[in-house]
């Protein structure tokens, strides 16, 4: 009963984001400017993406007292990033009281084998998928919400929307495929079966599906609504573009509009130079955060 | 009827599929062109400044308040209660909040509770919930969790501080219905309207 409730409560706070923007900020300023542009959470950060790529070393957790200071200046909900697998950095953020935890594959992963398991957590986690494999299996760990890989700290959206068509189109199957097909392909893309049975009991998904590594223009986030996403994450694009407040609030209009492309085109005008990036193809491996964690 | 479900941020497609079990048509709201005709309106959850600085930009904020004049009837659950408490673009219900007023996500809570319009318990559902602190003395009290009020109906307008959508909507969808079936009379009373 206690862990039903838990789990209603924290697929119900994903929900409540829908039709949002949620946003990376490394400070108290950029915290504010993302709330008065109208973001629907915060993700704090030491680093965005494209300056933990720049850097290098080993990524970990952020420091308590930035996500403290921001908890503190926001009255929208808090998310913070774990490396994949540490339990005990995720014990750490529910012990600050985060609202959301992002085990996620930016940070430097600490379990190459494992995910958390997020079931014996209070606080909900959002995780990334590039596929509907994947997205399952974390479901069945817990998590109370799904986001794509992406190409996080790249500005590029092309594997975001890779992994968003991956989603759509392995749920597309499931969804069409007969009840005795089902035990065969959970074994194909690697998924507990009852998840798969779940999903198709609801017709989608059980949780919220976010797009998020590589957003960069209200173009970038409307075209994701488009292709399936219920909201998005934007990390490096709004404090690495020319004009951060102008930005972050183009990018809320556009996903709350992203059915009308006049509204885009009028919110995308002027907004000065947007993240320079870097173009995913001839990326070498060994960079692709996407490929940590399956 | 159609009744309008404030669509900009937050969980309107849950409260779209509660509706859709009623004998009451819906409508996905984002533009002032959208409310035309609708006979009531539901302002969901989400997050309350996100929605509130998107109903500015969107325009929206005095075609709604003509509705609410008019007597249409408009139900805020969670986020939709602050925007309509004082503070918020419509400071129409006569109440005050505290926002987020039981802490972070891991004070988020489902309870069973006693409401004045169904037999037995019903699942209140309760997310970074705001704190109803003061209402109108007038107002008809539907749901009270020891000295907190967390749903009342005050002349056209039911405030729920928590998902009702979340839990199938009932008793509450339907009670809603019943009152844009019979909106009360503009000045009129709103006891058994």
């Amino acid at each position: 009963m206690e862990q039903d409730d838990r789990v209603m409560v924290n697929r119900g706070l994903a929900t409540m984001l829908v039709g949002g923007v949620i946003m990376d900020v490394t400070n108290v300023e950029q915290a504010r400017i993302a709330e008065d542009a109208g973001a629907v959470a915060v993700m704090a950060l030491e680093r965005v993406p494209a300056h933990i790529r720049a850097a290098g070393g080993v990524a970990r957790m952020t420091d308590p007292e930035i996500v403290l200071g921001i908890k503190e200046a926001v009255s929208i909900p808090v998310m913070a990033k774990v490396r994949i697998g540490h339990f005990m950095e995720a014990r750490v953020l529910e012990a600050l009281e985060v609202d959301f935890i992002d085990e996620s594959e930016v940070l430097t992963p600490a379990d190459e084998e494992h995910h958390i398991d997020k079931r014996a957590f209070r606080v909900p986690f959002v995780c990334g998928a590039r596929d509907l494999g994947e997205a399952a299996r974390r479901i069945s760990e817990g998590a109370s919400m799904i986001r794509t890989k992406g190409e996080a700290g790249t500005g590029d959206v092309v594997e975001a929307v890779r992994h968003m068509r991956a989603v759509q189109r392995d749920l597309d199957r499931l969804l069409g495929m007969s009840d005795e097909e089902v035990p065969a392909y959970a074994e194909t893309i690697g998924s507990p079966l009852d998840t798969l049975i779940e999903i198709r009991r609801q017709g989608r998904l059980p949780v919220v599906n976010f797009a998020a590594g590589g957003i960069a223009s209200p173009a970038d986030a409307a075209l994701m609504v488009h292709l399936g996403a219920q909201g998005v994450f934007v990390g490096s694009g709004i404090f690495t573009s020319e004009n951060p407040p102008r930005l972050a609030h183009a990018i809320v209009e556009a996903v709350a509009h992203a059915d009308d492309p006049a509204w885009v085109a009028r919110v995308s005008s002027g907004l000065g130079a947007l993240m320079h990036g870097i173009d995913v193809r001839g990326m070498p491996d060994k960079d692709r955060l996407a490929l940590r964690g399956r | 009827m159609v009744i309008g479900i404030l669509a900009l941020q937050g969980d309107y497609a849950e409260h779209r599929s509660c509706l859709e079990k009623t004998a009451l048509g819906c409508r996905l709201v984002r533009t002032p062109a959208d409310l035309d005709g609708i006979a009531g309106l539901v302002i969901p959850g989400g997050e309350s400044t996100a929605i509130k600085r998107l109903v500015a930009s969107s325009g929206l904020v005095e075609p709604v308040m003509d509705l609410i004049e008019r007597c249409i009837p408009v139900w805020g659950t969670c986020a939709g209660v602050v925007l309509l408490a004082k503070g918020g673009p419509w400071d129409v219900a006569g109440v005050r909040v505290e926002r987020n007023a039981y802490g972070p996500q891991v004070y988020s809570r489902v309870v069973m509770a006693r409401t004045s319009i169904a037999e037995g318990d019903v699942p209140l559902v309760f997310i970074r919930a705001p704190r109803i602190v003061d209402a109108p003395r007038d107002a008809s009290v539907l749901c009270r969790l020891g000295d907190e009020i967390v749903a009342l109906r005050w002349k056209n307008l039911l405030l729920t501080t928590f998902h009702p959508e979340l839990a199938g909507g009932e008793p509450f969808t339907s009670y809603f219905a019943s009152m844009v079936a019979s909106p009360p009379r503009r000045g009129g009373s709103m006891e058994g309207a």
